[in-house]
């Protein structure tokens, strides 16, 4: 079975269409898999993507593992629209979490008794579009000062703005916006005679506005505003030379990821059916971000992809220290045999850090029992399974966060080395590591995502800037 | 009157630590077109350094050694500490993009500041920590001369503000150091070719704006007193605009919009309300953006093609 090779679509150069043309397939019932995979159109691939999503709440009735479900929507949702400035215009957006506050702040004035005594109760079919175009006027209003000037100056703007909308919440008529203590009982979304409660019918709608998100989106990048959107971002100079108005696509770009920010905002305050200001605030923003890289920037399917598998992996799995354990040994060893060719020196790094544990563990526990009196944090057969091999002190804090310090510095290291001393120096860091996530990591949860999430955007920006799923750009010269 | 002037010197000095903290992001700008979002948080990375340096030499009621020593020592271990940590976090995030889309330093900025928050959160906790530094320095001390009052305090974070701004000015205008500097920020490639050292270049400034980062942070522990992990975000923000209200870039604008937005956010907290600093500092930083896109004393970038 060969096709013959597709036409280059307008603004495709002929050389990297016919790239997939060149392709091998791997033999058999896998590359007859790829094959058929690729020549489905990408309307097709959605409508399987949204199949599996929908199938996801028949298998549970479990109340947390819906929210999960809930939570890494959003955050797909999020991360496709920030994708639009970030991702294809190329602007840094840092008050893209103020957009998404403002939808969820105005849905909670519009659906609950703050602006009046007996309350504004639009139904949502009302609301959201009224919110909708208010949010796209915002977004206009935020980035037209910073219209002509350097890209820059917008990500200042927009950081500022980002944190005014905090401050504004907080601090601005508390009758109204509620202060710190936020917005309490908004409506449930309600419209067209009907109401959504379940945590099941709030996955559904979420799945299906960013089923139709992504659907316009895939339009729109692949029109004459897609195209001029990343010639602005490969080079404004350039861009403007053939007469696309620079100025006016940059806008219209913010503009298109503050309305879908605004959308999910709303979706969220009628879920959630209460809005604090610190739900809009800087480490929001960062996760989005998070997500975004780490799917890839500047693709649709990436951006989705990323912030499914960043908000299941935090929500989901990083509650429990047995869980998050399975995740940590896991990214590991998956670097390691992704990295680390030919299997003789994975086998043999992997030896050495079991060998150095043994022996550093006797060592210790000759010199000071108390040294490695603490054991894992975590539980469960990790756990036992390397109860005599790590050293933890009886109280780890102190010696956790020095061997933290300590492995940051390895890791710096390890990054500035190449070839022998890179392998000889991956042992003890390995080792290092697993000793401080046992004493110190596993019990500080909350920090620990955290640290995740700025190591995410530091690492993939340096290791993988295109992130899972995106390609890497032909730079023409 | 007498109202006005103590608001007047409260600005100055805040003023002085913006400025410090501008001088950061406006020369890294300079050099490499970047905005260092991390700059902020080598300040509270220094104002924790100096922290502990007093408690290292027995807390702020028992001295071991004299006052004098014990600022020069902590002010010696910040701001060396931090230029360090700007060198090092120069040479393993930024480095390897630096010939990257515009956009990937920035968004790896942001993940470096992020992870430095946590990080100090992970290691010291979330309580906030007191200088007391009115227990080892009287405020009593000073210049009074009528309505003009400034405490020892604040008196010497303006002066030596004013010193490390006169030392950075001649630096950047009469050393070879300062030479390279101009040269790599002008053209990097031609600097090259021409046998500067551009890595080098660039490793200095970087430890120049850290460090000087990390004196504004001991400078505000010592004003301010409260230390946590997250005051340089704000402080970082301030500078930011200050350094953008006086043209990015700009050394001399960098210290101009620094005592501006010190001053003006001190007449707003004294005499309108402190819920609004932040939101009319925002509206200052649009107004400028608006009438003079390059700030005060910035010049419209040459675009060579």
């Amino acid at each position: 079975m060969s096709l013959p090779p597709p036409d280059p679509g307008i603004g495709v150069d002929e050389w990297v269409a016919r790239s997939g043309g060149r392709r091998e397939y791997a033999p058999g019932l896998r590359g007859d898999a790829q094959r058929l995979f690729e020549r489905l159109g990408w309307w097709q691939r959605l409508g399987l993507a949204a199949l599996a999503g929908a199938l996801v709440p028949l298998l549970t009735s479990n109340d947390f593992q819906l929210q999960v479900g809930i939570n890494a929507l959003l955050l797909a949702l999020l991360a496709v629209g920030l994708n639009i400035s970030v991702g294809w215009a190329g602007l840094l957006d840092l008050g893209y979490i103020a957009f998404y506050g403002f939808g969820a702040y105005g849905f909670a004035l519009l659906s609950s008794n703050q602006l009046s005594t007996n309350g504004v109760h639009l139904p949502a079919e009302l609301s959201i579009p009224i919110i909708l175009v208010l949010a796209a006027t915002l977004g206009l209003a935020v980035a037209v000062p910073s219209r002509r000037l350097l890209g820059d100056y917008l990500a200042i703007v927009t950081l500022f703005f980002g944190e005014a909308f905090v401050e504004f919440t907080n601090n601005v008529a508390p009758s109204t916006f509620g202060g710190p203590n936020g917005i309490f009982a908004i409506d449930p979304i309600r419209g067209f005679g009907g109401q959504i409660i379940t945590n099941r019918g709030y996955f559904y709608v979420l799945l299906i506005l960013l089923v139709a998100t992504m659907a316009v989106l895939h339009l729109l990048d692949t029109s004459r505003t897609g195209r001029a959107w990343r010639a602005v971002r490969e080079d404004p100079l350039a861009a403007e030379l053939m007469t696309i108005p620079v100025n006016r696509v940059k806008l219209m770009a913010f503009s298109f990821g503050a309305v879908v920010a605004a959308l999910a905002g709303t979706i969220f305050a009628a879920q959630q059916t209460s809005v604090f200001p610190t739900d809009f605030d800087t480490p929001f923003l960062i996760l989005i971000y998070a997500g975004l890289i780490l799917g890839g920037a500047g693709s649709i399917a990436g951006a989705v992809a990323g912030g499914l598998i960043l908000s299941v992996t935090l929500d989901g799995f990083l509650r429990s220290p047995t869980e998050s354990g399975y995740i940590f040994y896991g990214v590991i060893l998956m670097t390691l045999v992704v990295k680390l060719r030919p299997w003789q020196r994975l086998a043999g790094v992997l030896a050495a850090t079991v060998a150095l544990g043994l022996i550093a563990h006797t060592i210790v526990k000759a010199i000071s029992p108390a040294a490695v009196a603490g054991g894992p944090q975590s539980s469960g057969w990790i756990a036992s399974a390397v109860h005599n091999w790590v050293i933890v002190p009886n109280n780890p804090t102190t010696a956790g966060n020095i061997g933290f310090v300590v492995l940051i510095g390895l890791l710096i290291a390890l990054v500035q080395v190449h070839g022998r001393p890179r392998t000889i120096l991956l042992p003890p860091t390995l080792f290092l590591a697993v000793c401080v996530w046992e004493g110190r990591l596993v019990s500080e949860p909350a920090i620990t995502r955290q640290l995740l999430i700025g190591a995410i955007l530091i690492v993939m920006m340096n290791a993988r800037p295109q992130g899972i799923l995106g390609s890497r750009r032909v730079e023409v010269v | 009157m007498k109202f006005f002037i103590q608001e007047l010197v409260n600005g100055v000095t805040t003023g002085s630590l913006y400025a410090l903290v501008a001088l950061g992001y406006t020369m890294v700008y300079g050099i490499l077109k970047l905005l260092n979002f991390a700059n902020g948080d080598l300040y509270m990375v220094g104002a924790f350094v100096g922290y502990f340096v007093i408690q290292w030499f027995g807390g702020p009621m028992a001295l071991t050694i004299p006052v004098p020593l014990l600022l020069v020592i902590m002010f010696v271990l910040a701001g060396g500490g931090c230029g360090a940590l700007g060198v090092a976090i120069e040479r393993f995030a930024y480095r390897p993009l630096r010939d990257a889309p515009r956009i990937a330093p920035l968004i790896t900025a942001l993940g470096v500041s992020f992870f430095l928050e946590n990080t100090v959160l992970l290691l010291l906790g979330a309580q906030t920590r007191i200088y007391n530094t009115p227990d080892f320095i009287s405020f009593g001390i000073g210049i009074h001369i009528g309505p003009l009052s400034i405490d020892i305090v604040r008196l010497m974070v303006i002066v030596l503000s004013v010193v490390l701004m006169i030392a950075l000015t001649l630096l950047v205008a009469r050393t070879k150091l300062g030479k390279q500097m101009r040269a790599v920020a002008a053209d990097r490639e031609a600097a090259e070719m021409l046998g500067i050292n551009v890595d080098y270049t660039i490793s200095a400034t970087f430890f120049i704006g850290s460090a000087l980062a990390g004196i504004a942070g001991v400078m505000g522990g010592l004003v301010f007193n409260q230390v946590y992990n997250l005051i340089g975000f704000v402080v970082g923000l301030k500078a930011f605009t200050a350094a953008v209200v006086g043209g990015i870039g700009s050394i001399p604008g960098a210290m101009l919009g620094g005592m501006l937005i010190g001053i003006a956010e001190s007449f707003i907290t004294g005499y309108i309300s402190s819920t609004y600093t932040n939101l009319i500092v925002f509206g200052i930083l649009i107004a400028v953006l608006i009438l003079r896109p390059t700030g005060l004393l910035g010049r419209a970038p040459l675009q060579k093609v």
